[in-house]
């Protein structure tokens, strides 16, 4: 049984690719699996920021692909899971650097390593950035907003998985926010797969502590109270196989609405 | 040199290398290289067109001869095929595709219908177009999937959509104002048939059925599809 190598992509930037990725790592680790994230975006780092580790950077990917390092000396150590790591992206140094055998070989090497989950952080766009970060995929996620630009992107990256044999990917929705799509004024998770009709593993809803969460390097998903960081846990443990209900994203609704919900109405 | 195997010749923007359909594909490639090779330096530069003929051309291999080419500093830029294997591999390497438009045929080799009847060739293409897809094709495009916003079909003849159409469709591209544009579901981001344009209405409420749309007095009406 080796390591499940599972990319996080989007196609369009800042719809929450690094924010999935830290999340995700963070909710196996606490479910007792030893994970390696990998942030892919050299020259744009921020897996690091995000996961708090920024001040621990000695060696990074570069540096293990041009053989300045040995693997386990760029394998940063999280703070509070002894068994979840990073592997920082280069900053002073382009996509190029790296080519997608080089991130095949990579993630050979953390199987030998004894990891269960390695996770790739995809930059964003389907330059070679991309083909770096899908390579050695397993499974692809793909992280999307609600709205028809980040679709479309997100349907681009579909296609350009199909065409390389890595399947069509499983989708997760990013900062939805239920009372506009009630007003009409934002898609709904079904507008959205009826586009891209692919799998669903995932519907995060918008919540205000995620950025302080990622600005204070401590992912949201350790907060208990945060919704976000639940739909994140539920997305984690949807990997591993369980079946997870989706949460219910209604939060506001009204007292009667919730009460003839009680008694099996709408 | 074998010219029933490679065969080379100038065309108005570049070169036309047609290959043999019969010949296994490794000698194919060997004479190709050689041939090119024993020229070395005069075609560079040039835009390749690659005819393939009936021959279905799997991706890797149609992927290896455009490295094979581009080491001798030629461009693939076009694949024609009758076969819808190689076009869909001409797709997904972004190339141009172009249906051949032969005449079908049975065993014998004679034509299997009444030459009187309209029997062009066409591309099927069973699955989604997503964004960022194009296909071209010289004869009519069936497509049994959906058309996303952002996917592109051009066609000389009909474009008919089992599925959703939502992306950029092109029917008598190359002029016939007699093409057709039939969908399951028609809300293209925009139709042209020959020279004509329209966009879809962006009303949420509108009854989906099938649908045909065609030129009538100079412009593109869409009908209820009642074949």
């Amino acid at each position: 049984m080796g390591a499940k190598v599972v990319t996080i992509t989007s196609g369009k930037g800042g719809v929450g690719k690094t924010t999935t990725t830290a999340n995700l790592g963070v909710a196996l680790a606490r479910m007792g699996k030893k994970v390696t994230m990998i942030d892919a975006d050299i020259g744009l780092r921020n897996l690091d920021v995000v996961m708090g580790l920024e001040n621990r950077i000695v060696y990074d990917l570069v540096d293990i692909v041009e053989g300045r390092c040995r693997l386990r000396q760029a394998m940063i150590k999280h703070k509070q899971f002894p068994e979840l790591y990073l592997i920082p992206a280069a900053q002073t140094r382009d996509k190029t650097a790296v080519s997608p055998q080089d991130m095949v070989n990579l993630a050979n090497q953390l199987r030998e390593e004894g990891m269960d989950y390695i996770l790739i952080d995809s930059p964003a766009g389907i330059e070679r950035g991309f083909r770096n970060a899908v390579a050695p995929a397993d499974e692809v996620l793909i992280v999307t907003n609600p709205e028809v630009s980040a679709v479309r992107d997100a349907d681009r990256i579909v296609g350009l998985l199909e065409a390389e044999n890595k399947g069509p990917g499983k989708l997760i929705i990013n900062r939805i926010k239920m009372d506009m799509v009630r007003k009409g004024e934002m898609l709904s998770a079904n507008d959205v797969t009826d586009i891209l009709a692919i799998k669903v593993i995932g519907i995060v809803p918008e919540d205000e502590s995620v950025i302080p969460a990622s600005n204070s390097g401590i992912p949201v998903t350790l907060n208990e109270g945060s919704r976000a960081g639940l739909a994140f846990r539920n997305i984690a443990r949807r990997l591993l196989g369980e079946d997870v209900p989706f949460m219910d994203l209604d939060e506001n609704k009204g007292f009667f609405q919730r009460l003839s919900k009680l008694f099996g109405g709408a | 040199m074998n010219k029933d195997i490679v065969s080379i010749k100038g065309i108005n923007d570049g070169l036309l290398i047609t290959l043999s359909t019969t010949e296994e594909w490794q000698v194919i490639t060997t004479e190709l290289a050689a041939r090119l090779d024993e020229q070395s330096g005069f075609f560079a530069g040039a835009k390749i067109t690659v005819d393939l003929g009936e021959r279905p051309v799997p991706k890797y291999e149609l992927s290896s001869l455009r490295a094979l080419l581009e080491r001798r500093g030629l461009a693939l830029l076009v694949v024609q095929s009758g076969s819808a294997t190689t076009l869909e591999s001409a797709n997904a390497l972004d190339l141009r595709a172009v249906a051949l438009n032969q005449p079908l045929r049975n065993a014998e080799g004679e034509p299997s219908f009444d030459p009187d009847e309209d029997g062009t060739l066409g591309l099927m293409i069973r699955r989604t177009l997503r964004s960022g897809r194009r296909v071209h094709s010289r004869g009519h495009v069936v497509i049994v999937g959906d058309v996303n916003p952002g996917a592109e079909v051009v066609a000389s003849g009909d474009i008919v959509v089992w599925g959703k159409l939502r992306g950029t469709v092109h029917a008598g591209a190359e002029g016939d104002e007699s093409a057709v544009v039939c969908a399951l579901d028609m809300s293209p981001s925009q139709l042209r048939i020959a020279a004509h344009i329209v966009t879809s209405p962006k009303d949420k409420r509108r009854q989906v059925r099938p649908e045909m749309a065609c030129v009538r007095h100079n412009q593109i009406v869409v009908e209820a599809w009642e074949a």
